[in-house]
Formats: C-alpha cells, structure tokens, sequence
C-alpha cells in the first residue's frame, strides 16, 4: 500500500492579509508560509497513523510549487513520510494543480492519495476531485474517517448535519479534515531525518490554466461594535430585529 | 449560453439550497440569453419536480435510478456530464453544500471547464466570464476569471435569496449509460443529528467557547439557541476537550459558517476563530473582556458575564417573539 499525501503551501493563519499590484497579487512580505493545516492535520497525519499501523508500506508527499515550497515541504517531512516530489509549477487553477499531481499518480501508481478539505488561501476544495475526475478514481470529500482493510477502504464524511459511513474500494482519492487523526508535532529525531529524506524536483506536464484571478478585494471595514449593557437587552433584541432584521 | 443547474435533494426533499441554486442559474440564463434546465439524480416525487419551475427552472431533467439514491462522487459526475452534453450547457451550477463541493470540480476536471468554487455574486459578464468568490478563509475576495469554454459555479449557501417567479416546469427522464466501475462507492450507515437545523445551512447560530467554563454548563446556550431558532456551534478548544461533538467545531480549521446572525459567547475571537464565522451577516460578542479580539469583528456586543447575560438576553428575545 503507497500512500500520496498532497501537501499545499500556506500562509500562516495570522498572516495579514493584503494585496499588490493593483490588488492582482497576494503581498507576501512579511508572511510566513506553513503546511496548509488541513494537509498537515488530517491528511499526512493519518498516513502516518497508517503507516504506523502497519497498513501502508510508503509515505510520498508531493506538492506542485516552486523552489520556494522546499521549506514547507520539509516541514512535512520532519512529521512524516518516506520522501516527497515537488513538481515545478507555479500556479493557483486547481485544474492545472490537480492534472500534475494526476500525472505522478498515474507514473507511481498509489492505491491511495490523500488531500486536505481545502486550502486556506484559496478555498477551493477543489484539487482532490480533480484529481480524481481527471483519472475516473473513487472521490470522498470533506472525510472525517479513513479505515484501511485490504484493497478497501471504510471512509466517514460530512454530510448536512452529521456524517455517513462508505465502504469504497481503491484507488481512491479522499480530502481529510477534522476527526480524521489525533495532532501531533514534529519531534527532533523526525527534523534530523527529514533534512536527507530525498526531495526530487519534477518538472510540470503541460496542463493550462482554466481560471485566474484577475483582481483581489478587502471586505468593507466593520462599521465599529455597538455596545449594549446587561440591562439592556431589549435594545439588543430590538436591534437585531429592527436594525439588522436577522431575528 | 444554456445553464445546468445541479440541485441535490435529501430522498426527495428539496432543501433551501436547491432553490438558491435554481435561481442563481436562472438569472445567469436570462443575462446570457440561454435556457435553464434543472437536473435531479435519483428518486423523487413528479409533482416535486414540476414544482422545481416556480423557483425558475424551464426543464427538469431527471435521472430515476435507485442506485442514486445516495451520492457517489464518480456517479453522479457521470450523470452531470450525460446532461450537459444533452442540453448543451455551456454553464453549471450547484450549491458549494458537501456533494456539490465534491461534485463540482470532479466534473469541471471531465469537461475541462474553469471552476469558481464558492460564488458570492453573479458572473460579471461585459468583458469575459468573471465570478467574485471569498479567499483567504473569508479575509479577502477574488475575482476569478474563467479562459475555458465551459465553467462550473459552486454557490455560498445562505448568499443568493431564492425567489419564487415561474410556474411548473417540464420534467423528462434522461438515461445514462452507467456501468458497475460507476458504483465503487457503497452507503454504509448515516449518523445524522435529528430535528436540528445543520450548521451549514443554519440562518442563525449560538456558539460558546472556553469561557463558557464546562460541558455542564451549555443549558443557557441550548435556551438562547431555541428562542432564537439558531444551532450550536463551538470554538475548536471546546470540541478537542470534548466538552461538544467535533461537528460544532468552526473556524479555519473546522466548519465555515455563513449564517445571518452568529451570536459569539465566551470566545476571544482567535483569527483562526474568525476565519470559520466571519461572513456572518451580524455578529454579536458577549465577553467578559473587553479588550477580547472578537469586539473588533462584531456588530453588536456586551461586555458582561456570560452567565448573567446570556439568561436575560433570552428572556428578551422570548418576550420580543411572545414566546
Ligand atoms: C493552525 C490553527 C488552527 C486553528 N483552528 C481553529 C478553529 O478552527 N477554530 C477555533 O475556534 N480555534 C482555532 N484555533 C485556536 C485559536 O487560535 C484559539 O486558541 C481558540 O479559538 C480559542 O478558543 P476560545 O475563544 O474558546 O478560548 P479562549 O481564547 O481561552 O477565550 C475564552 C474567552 O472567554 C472569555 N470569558 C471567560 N469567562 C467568561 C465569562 N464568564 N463570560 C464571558 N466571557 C468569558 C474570555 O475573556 C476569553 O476572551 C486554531 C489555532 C491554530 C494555530
Ligand atoms: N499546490 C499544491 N500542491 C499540492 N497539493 C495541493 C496544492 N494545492 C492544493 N493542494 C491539495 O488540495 C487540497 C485542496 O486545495 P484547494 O483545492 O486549493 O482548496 C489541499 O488541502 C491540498 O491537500
């Protein structure tokens, strides 16, 4: 069993956010860059659980960036897995993300590949699908469970107001978030090895975009809290009655 | 250019989200000048579906097989694709709910369409086909602009009103050629919480974090969230200590939210916390502290003991409903 983990680049979640020329690009001064948590948290960590588990032999990570995602890639690294691929792209459209990592599944042939719920920066949800759609695999999404046994798999997800259980069969492309796996941080022994676990750069397979952003947007400023006094909750009530009509 | 709008349905019982989605493609129909035609996988009832056109729909294309009755990724994107090729549909749209975001890009990735996951307005479409969407976990919007042919819209539940405006519509069966690699994906069992409004639909919502001391003590939240008709939500500290059930969980690393109202009680308002609620419509903070980061975000608030605030918040809202 041959786990790939996809690992995307983020902001840190307290980064500030703005924007550059003309509002077309995200600033990056200043930002430090993480594993996209959802990656970190669910999907890598519950490779490892598995691995560990004795239910995966190998660990790959990929990520689809350029030479500056080495740093983030090894801080996956340092948690887990075997070694990692970076493919030379740098690019926000989930389908041209999602047809590079297809095409290294398709070379590697992973019985399964694991995604976050989403990225941060940019919300998709969308990368795993399109893997998944791009090579006609099984596709769960927003997966809150993952039990190996064999060739299948038994997977929760989200659905409106609770989870479902699937009994799905591999290969199968599977985007993780919360309740999937226990945290856990790196230790010193896991950043040593890390540092010579091999990273290989692939070069990108020619995929073009099928969306861009054209321009960025702050949200309007909140007008400022209006303050009400415990005495004074019928004013409170009649305010979100009456001012913001949302009672 | 024709839409096709793909409405998902729980065993025949069309939610909110369905009609937000119908009428986000009828109006991107009448600007682009094409025709709207609504597709329903699995079983559901005729009437139900004629009544699909009083939200917009001109057609209903439906696919009646059983083995539909619950989402599979693979197969309805094969069912997706059988209807825009029939229609010709040159757009798609679905509800950003948990089968659309799973759907969506599976299809856009087959038709090689252009995907704007997470609409919040309609496509501006003088200069191209561009469609507005929330990134940065709520902190910024982006103008996504689609080069492809064919484009995929998944909607921010809870964005969009529906509006009521046609009459029936006309329903016709589609069949689609499915074979059994289709179907890898087997229903097990469901685990759903009854009689509550799920978070992700929810209009309004209470949520309670640390300060809130204890699992015991969630009895006010549970009075204020009924006399508002809200659902309960939670800072992430609160379901990792398992004082509730990690599906309450909000934030960057739990559900976003985008309710009318979220009322906030004994958070602090974390940035991670934010980024899960802060397109809520109103936000009201009720913190002891009033240096807490969440006054910052909120619309209205009060300083005070959440546990002398809260009970006469209810008594207020009881007395303004008459309850
Ligand atoms: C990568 C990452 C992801 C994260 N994801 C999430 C996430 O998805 N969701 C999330 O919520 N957090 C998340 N966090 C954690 C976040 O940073 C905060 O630690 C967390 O939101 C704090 O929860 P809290 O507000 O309930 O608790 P605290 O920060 O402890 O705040 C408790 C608040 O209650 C107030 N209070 C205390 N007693 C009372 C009283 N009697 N009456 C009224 N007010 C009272 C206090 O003044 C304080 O403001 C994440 C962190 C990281 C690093
Ligand atoms: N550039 C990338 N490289 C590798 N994996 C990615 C990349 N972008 C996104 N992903 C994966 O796809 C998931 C969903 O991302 P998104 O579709 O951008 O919301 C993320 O949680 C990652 O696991």
């Amino acid at each position: 069993m041959k786990i790939l983990v996809c690992i995307a680049k983020a902001p840190d979640t307290t980064a500030k956010i703005s924007f550059t020329d003309n509002d077309t690009k995200f600033n990056e001064a200043g930002v430090t860059f993480i594993i996209n948590p959802y990656d970190e948290m669910y999907a890598l960590v519950r490779a490892i659980e598995l691995k560990e588990a004795g239910l995966a032999n190998e660990i790959h990570l990929v990520s689809v960036g350029g030479a500056d995602t080495d740093a983030v890639i090894r801080k996956a690294l340092a948690l887990g897995g075997d070694s990692a691929f970076r493919i030379d792209a740098a690019t926000n459209d989930p389908y041209t993300i999602g047809a590079q990592i297809a095409d290294l599944v398709q070379k590697n042939g992973y019985d399964l590949v694991l995604t976050g719920k989403e990225s941060i920066d940019y919300n998709n949800g969308a990368v795993g699908a399109v893997i998944a759609g791009i090579l006609g695999y099984n596709y769960i999404g927003n997966a809150s469970k993952l039990e190996l046994s064999g060739a299948e798999a038994t997977v929760s997800r989200e659905i409106e107001g609770g989870e479902e259980t699937l009994a799905v069969g591999l290969p199968l492309v599977v985007a993780c978030q919360k309740g999937m796996a226990e945290p856990r941080i790196p230790n010193m022994r896991g950043i040593m090895a890390a540092r010579t676990k091999p990273l290989t750069v692939v070069p990108a397979v020619d995929a073009s975009a099928l969306s861009s952003v054209t321009r960025y947007e702050m949200p309007p400023a909140k007008q400022g809290v209006k303050l009400f006094t415990v005495d004074q909750m019928d004013d409170l009530v009649a305010a979100l009655i009456n001012d913001a009509k949302v009672l | 250019m024709s839409v096709l709008v793909f409405i998902d349905h729980n065993q025949g019982s069309f939610k909110k989200n369905a009609f937000e989605a119908i009428n986000y493609g009828a109006q991107t129909a009448a600007k682009l000048g094409g025709t709207v035609t609504a597709l329903v996988l699995g079983a559901a009832n005729e009437a139900d579906l004629a009544a699909l056109g009083k939200y917009g729909a001109q057609q209903v294309l439906h696919v009646n097989d059983a083995r539909l009755n619950h989402f599979n990724t693979k197969a309805y994107a094969k069912a997706v694709v059988a209807a825009v090729n029939q229609t010709g549909a040159q757009v798609l749209v679905c509800s950003a709910n948990n089968n659309g975001k799973a759907l969506a890009p599976y299809v856009a990735a087959q038709l090689k369409a252009g995907l704007v996951a997470g609409a919040v307005d309609y496509p501006q479409t003088d200069n191209g086909f561009t469609v507005k969407k929330s990134v940065f976990s709520g902190k910024a919007f982006a103008y996504v602009t689609v080069n492809a042919d064919k484009k995929v819209i998944t909607l921010t539940p809870n964005t969009f009103a529906p509006s009521e405006q046609g009459g029936a519509a006309a329903v016709n069966a589609l069949s689609v050629d499915f074979s059994d690699a289709d179907f890898g994906v087997k229903f097990v069992s469901e685990n759903v919480v009854k009689g509550e409004v799920p978070l992700s639909e929810a209009e309004r919502v209470v949520s309670g974090g640390r300060g809130m001391k204890g699992p015991e003590n969630w009895g006010i939240l549970e009075d204020l969230a009924k006399a508002m008709d809200a659902t309960l939500a939670c800072s992430r500290p609160v379901a990792d200590a398992h004082w509730r059930p990690h599906h309450e969980h909000v934030g960057q690393t739990g559900g976003t939210i985008r309710p009318n109202l979220y009322v906030a009680v004994g958070i602090s308002g974390a940035i991670q916390h934010l980024a899960g609620v802060n397109s809520s419509k109103t936000i009201v903070v009720i913190n002891k502290d009033a240096e807490a980061p969440f006054f910052k975000a909120a619309d209205y608030g009060v300083v005070g003991d959440a546990f002398e605030v809260v009970p006469k918040l209810t008594e207020a809202v009881k007395k303004a409903k008459g309850l």
